[in-house]
């Protein structure tokens, strides 16, 4: 099976995000980053269909130079190819992200690509969905249970509340979600071999933004809230400030 | 500029986010109109004239009993266009984060997700979102002729103003569908989900196990309240991943969350923090979770609950 994962990298989920002093951008200076753990399940996902299948899994990743050692994290964990979509900055419109990887994966013949649900810098949770209609693919997002027999795919994803069983065929777009698996740990081994694998570079087609950042704020600070008391008889207290001060029970 | 509000169900009923979403569309002072697509759904003119609907479009097809997201993406992308609409407004929920940005894409359009602010800037829309898991809010404009806008649910109050609406039913034809659901599996029967509840009640570590989780589950039931969980209850096995409260779980602003020996690590607060009011419960007065909390008790969840469980079936 021939396999694409879409990864991305993003800010450890630990940073402290911290605003340029005009607040139009994120100072990225001090931020650690990382694999998104999303994409994690994807790139598992795909190791594992590989074992059981046999084939082929080439990460393509989009992003500015840095994007390196994601790419190279998910080589670790064991994916054989790399293709690594250059820009100087991020895009900030999420089709604009669809279109490039659309552009790359078009022509690449693979059998299933798979993507995280969600990149956790952003938040947009799109790019699946619109490689979907760009590719004319079927795409299940959200997938906490994959099957794939032949080319007959089912997946069970997650909806509010409850879940949806879907089925479609193979050639096929999936985004992972919590719950599919448990990835891996990359081995000693993985991390020289990942080393050694020549990242395909080349750069990415950019249509125009049609999503602009304006710029950035920290959320409203909160007041310190009020410790009500340090026993269960403080609970009397507790029902009647949610009751008559905050209005909510 | 002409909205277009997506009108959400399932099984046959509407959804609130829908009401919540006209309620937001009245405030903009700009002409709306509310599409639902699907088989049967119950009420439509009387649930949603009550929120001031006025005119309502019904894109039927018996085919569209099931949803499936390319299908239904390419109908509500004809419904864009057919009545002319510049923005559609759907729910940041898992519907409208699913078909939202296929009906985008067919339209060239962009989407903001999950804003938690909309309003109108001369003839654009103004939009705010959370980005980084809420640790920023980003405003942001889309430049595109149509736009599609998510917004979170619980964010906007659902209020009444009741109109006579009108509905126009219009028998489509549907499209042959790539990916199809076969079937909706309910979690736990009648279960309210934590995207969608008013009041959440979320146990953490501090529970010490899952045969503790009665006084979560009681105390909910008395608040009407769905039960969430951190992650680290979700990685113990006591409780399902689909009630992990975060960054990689589920993102919620109800009215009133009540943190129940959870700590408040950072990834933790990324999915609450926007909730209107917070207690926390938690033994150690250092813990992080009191730095946002709104009303704090420090001392043991197992004294604490059981008598807001008692003060509460008092009817004190
Ligand atoms: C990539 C990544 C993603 C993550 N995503 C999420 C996420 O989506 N959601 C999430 O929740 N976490 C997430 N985490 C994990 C997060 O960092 C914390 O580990 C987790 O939230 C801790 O859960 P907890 O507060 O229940 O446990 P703990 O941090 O162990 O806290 C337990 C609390 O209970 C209190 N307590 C103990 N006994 C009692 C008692 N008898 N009475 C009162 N209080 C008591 C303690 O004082 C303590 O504060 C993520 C981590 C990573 C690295
Ligand atoms: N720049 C990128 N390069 C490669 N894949 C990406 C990129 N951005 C997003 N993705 C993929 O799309 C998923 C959803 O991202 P998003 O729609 O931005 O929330 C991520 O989990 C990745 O799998």
């Amino acid at each position: 099976m021939n396999i694409a994962v879409c990864v991305k990298q993003v800010p450890d989920t630990e940073t402290k995000v911290k605003l340029t002093e005009d607040k139009k951008a994120v100072d990225e200076s001090e931020i650690n980053f990382i694999l998104n753990p999303y994409d994690e399940f994807a790139v598992e996902e795909a190791l594992q269909l590989k074992e059981k299948y046999d084939g082929e899994v080439t990460v393509i990743s989009l992003g500015p130079d840095r994007i390196s050692s994601a790419i190279r994290s998910a080589l670790a964990m064991g994916a054989d190819k790399a293709i690594h979509l250059q820009v100087d900055e991020n895009p900030q419109d999420p089709n604009v992200v669809a279109n490039a990887l659309a552009a790359e994966l078009k022509n690449g013949g693979y059998d299933l690509i798979l993507l995280g649900k969600q990149a956790i810098d952003d938040d947009h949770t799109q790019v699946p969905s619109i490689l979907g209609e760009k590719l004319g693919l079927p795409s299940v997002t959200v997938v906490i249970k994959l099957n794939i027999d032949g080319d007959k795919v089912v997946a069970e994803r997650e909806i509010d509340g409850a879940h949806e069983i879907v089925e479609c065929t193979l050639p096929a777009i999936i985004s992972t979600q919590r719950g599919l698996n448990e990835p891996r740990y990359a081995s000693l081994k993985g991390i020289m071999r990942a080393k050694k694998i020549q990242i395909e570079q080349k750069p990415a087609q950019l249509s125009d933004d049609q999503l602009n950042i304006i710029g950035f704020e920290y959320p409203p600070q909160k007041n310190p809230g009020k410790i009500v008391g340090d026993s269960a008889d403080a609970v009397p207290e507790l029902l009647r400030l949610l009751h008559e001060e905050a209005k909510v029970i | 500029m002409k909205i277009l509000i997506y009108a959400e169900h399932r099984e046959g009923q509407l959804r609130k986010i829908t009401y919540e979403n006209i309620s937001l569309a009245r405030t903009l002072g700009q002409p709306f109109e509310v599409l639902v697509v699907g088989n049967e759904v119950q009420d439509i003119q009387e649930q949603l004239g009550r929120y001031g609907a006025e005119q309502v479009v019904f894109y039927k097809n018996a085919q569209l009993e099931n949803y499936s997201a390319d299908g239904y993406a390419r109908i509500v992308a004809e419904a864009v266009k057919e009545r002319q609409a510049d923005v559609l407004l759907m729910g940041a929920t898992s519907t409208g984060k699913d078909l939202g940005p296929r009906v985008a894409s067919i339209l060239n359009a962009a989407m903001a997700t999950d804003c938690i602010h909309v309003e109108m800037e001369g003839d654009n829309l103004k939009l705010i979102r959370p980005m980084y898991a809420g640790k920023v809010q980003a405003t942001i404009r889309l430049t595109s002729a149509v736009k599609v806008v998510t917004v979170r649910p619980n964010v906007y109050q659902a209020s009444e103003a009741p109109v006579t609406a009108k509905v126009d039913t219009k028998e489509v034809s549907a499209p042959d569908f790539k990916t199809v659901v076969k079937e909706i599996v309910s979690g736990a029967k009648g279960k309210l989900d934590v995207t969608e509840a008013n009041i959440i009640v979320s146990g953490g570590r501090g529970m010490k196990g899952p045969e503790n989780w009665h006084l979560i589950e009681d105390l909910a039931q008395l608040l009407g309240a769905a039960t969430g969980a951190s992650r680290a209850a979700v990685d113990a096995g006591w409780r399902p991943h689909d009630e992990q409260v975060g960054q990689t779980g589920k993102t919620v602003s109800p009215s009133l969350y009540i943190a129940v020996g959870i700590s408040g690590a950072i990834q933790h607060l990324a999915g609450m923090s926007s909730s209107k009011y917070i207690v926390a419960i938690n033994k150690d007065p250092d813990a992080p979770i009191f730095k946002l909390a709104d009303y704090g008790i420090v001392a043991d969840l197992f004294d604490v609950v059981p008598r807001m469980i008692e003060e509460l079936k008092a009817g004190n």
